[in-house]
């Protein structure tokens, strides 16, 4: 709905990718958006994801602003290559002159039943690349809002869309263009007690998690990342100073994962607003199981409660 | 059995080594001042070459690519494009880029260390140069691909060296030009070498202009010392994929007569002779002798052009060597087109730590 309203508004908005055309892609995001713009605006591409984000930085450098979409997060890593060392430096290194108004469209983590490396959250390994954003929205709403505000930025944005929101979540989305602000987190529910941080997908255990606190006397609040870099640090920080604990939950693997980011920035500028040292309920260190035992790996709403109460424990001051 | 699809692989050549025509001359080539103008550019990106290697030699300089015996090529292809046509260069086409109006002190301040020789007066949308290997000709096609979209009768054209036909990211892209018929012109300059290693291990095939017919598109050879026959060649392509009849690779036979960077030794590679032998067929000498026998050089010129060459190089080695350090801030001034808010308290810190300099 996003690519339709931008592409009506915006002539040099071009959508390309593996099967986003007739087929209307895999997780039919761009349905119907060939029919409406054509074939040359809505492209599918040859199948090769170095092919889509190297056309994508020679289209964006010469006034196309291509909206590209890789059909699995898995089968990011050819294009890493390009994302690294063209799209994200080609507005420093020739100051200005050349830039790359991208936005890289791909489905995030697991939980459907899918194939081999169709699952995985590899968030943190696109982090790390100073020049681009990450952005993860938490629901259609906000997906709709964050997708506008991507295009319309004028450099890369690799956007990460969690594949259980594609199927577990349905919500009426005003197509009214729109857009919701990049680099700033979303509060998602008020509380005093305890500040949990997540993004994604996890944003449906964590507030499940919530629910079951309130019960128990505990008062989540609840912050949606949405823009995994740069980090939005000061909404975090506020929240800590609020709470005095702070538990992070991702479904990317723990070692060196988003949350050890946060969970650093607080200790650093936050560590005596720390009533318990922090938790991290995260994927773990190891590959992500074939989906027999997928949700044994996706932290758990229960997970999350203990970790919760653990920051309440003697461990707490 | 029945053959399906076979393919032959033609090598194109209008001068010989002793500068002789093998060939009929196109039109440009019958107005002297029209060649003339494409000899001074290559004497002129030699004189700049040698310069280069011996301002890193003296520690003025960084790592530097020499472009020694490249210079037919170079400028044939630069004739041959139209100023809004772009070019996706790998990092040693200076010849190219001189003659499209990229400036002696852009290449030093690049190869200085210095992101600002990357911020091209002219041409503005040409793409700056490209380390990695192979990944410029997916820009060159993108690039082709923005052009037939928005309907501009522009062409691009990206260079690859023979080690950078071993990447992936070629063949993708003369795919996908073949597969939608893009404006874009690939030239492999097979200068013999990918530093330490020949041709003859890189592949298997006996050319590497063949390498197009996978790819559903037309290869050609062309003798890249000949500034002549590349200019036509690379003119024919363009103007062909400018009308809308898709792509074309060209393999322009060349040696790469120098060292593969200033920190390379090819001595320890290659044999003396077989680099004596390439000086024999190298691409002023031929010119010149062109030149010569139709009556519009001799060594009174010669000696003019090279004192004139010579001046332009020590005024853009003045300029260069007399512009000052970038400021510190400039890593994070154009990361982004606005810079998020950790960005400035990093800037703030290297500030505090980082050298002084009056630069911008």
């Amino acid at each position: 709905m996003a690519h339709g309203w931008e592409m009506q508004q915006d002539a040099n908005v071009v959508v390309i990718g593996q099967d986003v055309g007739a087929n209307g892609g895999v997780f039919r995001a761009t349905a119907g958006l060939q029919e409406r713009f054509g074939k040359d605006r809505v492209q599918d591409t040859p199948l090769a994801e170095a092919t889509i984000a190297g056309m994508s930085v020679g289209m964006a450098t010469h006034g196309l602003k291509p909206v590209a979409e890789i059909q699995f997060m898995g089968f990011l890593y050819p294009a890493l290559d390009q994302i690294v060392n063209h799209m994200s430096r080609m507005r420093n290194r020739t100051r200005g002159r050349l830039s790359c108004p991208v936005v890289i469209r791909m489905p995030h983590g697991g939980g459907i039943h899918a194939p081999e490396h169709h699952s995985e959250s590899t968030e943190s390994m696109l982090c790390h690349i100073p020049g681009i954003r990450v952005v993860c929205p938490s629901s259609p709403a906000r997906a709709y809002g964050l997708l506008l505000a991507a295009i319309r930025d004028p450099d890369p944005v690799m956007f990460l869309e969690p594949v259980r929101l594609y199927r577990a979540m349905r919500q009426e989305v005003a197509d009214d263009g729109v857009a919701l602000p990049l680099d700033r987190c979303y509060i998602l529910r008020d509380g005093s007690d305890v500040t949990v941080i997540t993004w994604g997908a996890m944003t449906m255990e964590t507030l499940r998690a919530g629910n079951e606190l309130d019960k128990r006397g505990i008062s989540a609040e609840i912050i949606d990342l949405a823009t995994l870099s740069p980090i939005d640090i000061d909404t975090i920080l506020d929240s800590v100073a609020k709470t005095g604990r702070l538990v992070i939950v991702h479904e990317a693997a723990r070692n060196l994962g988003v949350g050890a980011e946060i969970a650093a920035l607080v200790a650093e500028r936050g560590l005596y607003d720390l009533q318990a040292p922090i938790q991290r309920v995260a994927g773990f260190d190891t590959i992500m199981p074939l989906f027999k035992l997928e949700q044994d790996y996706i932290p758990s709403t229960q997970r999350i409660i203990d970790a919760v109460e653990l920051t309440f424990a003697d461990g707490g001051l | 059995m029945k053959t399906v699809a076979e393919f032959k692989i033609h090598s194109r050549q209008v001068l010989d080594p002793g500068g002789k025509t093998v060939a009929p001359l196109p039109e440009f080539a019958r107005d002297s001042a029209e060649i003339l103008r494409m000899y001074r550019a290559m004497t002129q990106v030699r004189v700049f070459d040698a310069k280069a290697v011996n301002l890193q030699r003296t520690g003025q300089l960084g790592t530097y690519p020499s472009c020694l015996g490249h210079e037919a090529a170079h400028v044939g292809i630069g004739a041959a494009m139209r100023p809004e046509d772009v070019l996706a260069p790998v990092y040693r086409e200076f010849g190219t880029q001189l003659w499209r109006g990229v400036t002696m002190t852009e290449i030093l301040t690049y190869w200085g260390g210095d992101e600002r020789g990357n911020d091209f007066a002219v041409p503005r949308h040409d793409f700056a140069w490209c380390v990695p290997i192979a990944t410029q000709t997916l820009h060159a096609a993108g690039a082709a691909m923005a052009f037939k979209i928005l309907k501009q009768p522009r062409c691009a054209l990206a260079y690859i060296g023979d080690g950078g036909t071993s990447e992936g990211a070629f063949y993708e892209a003369l795919n996908l030009a073949g597969a939608r018929a893009l404006p874009v012109v690939f030239v492999i300059v097979n200068n013999g070498w990918a530093i330490s290693v020949p041709v003859a291990a890189q592949t298997a095939a006996r050319t590497l202009a063949q390498k197009a017919v996978a790819a559903g598109i037309p290869g050609v050879q062309v003798d890249g010392n000949d500034v002549i026959a590349v200019r036509v060649v690379v003119g024919e392509a363009l103007e062909a994929a400018r009308r809308g009849a898709g792509p074309m690779l060209i393999e322009a036979l060349t040696y790469r007569l120098s060292d593969h960077t200033t920190s390379d030794d090819a001595s320890r590679y290659r044999s003396a002779g077989e680099v004596k032998e390439a000086w024999a067929l190298e691409p002023l000498l031929r010119l010149r002798q062109f030149l010569v026998a139709r009556g519009d050089w001799d060594d009174v010129k010669e000696a003019a052009l090279l004192a004139e060459c010579t001046h332009k190089v020590e005024a853009a080695v003045s300029e260069y060597l007399g512009s000052s350090k970038p400021a510190t801030d400039a890593m994070f001034a154009h990361l982004f087109a606005a810079p998020p808010a950790h960005l400035h308290e990093q800037r703030l810190i290297a500030r505090k730590y980082g050298s002084k300099s009056s630069g911008h």
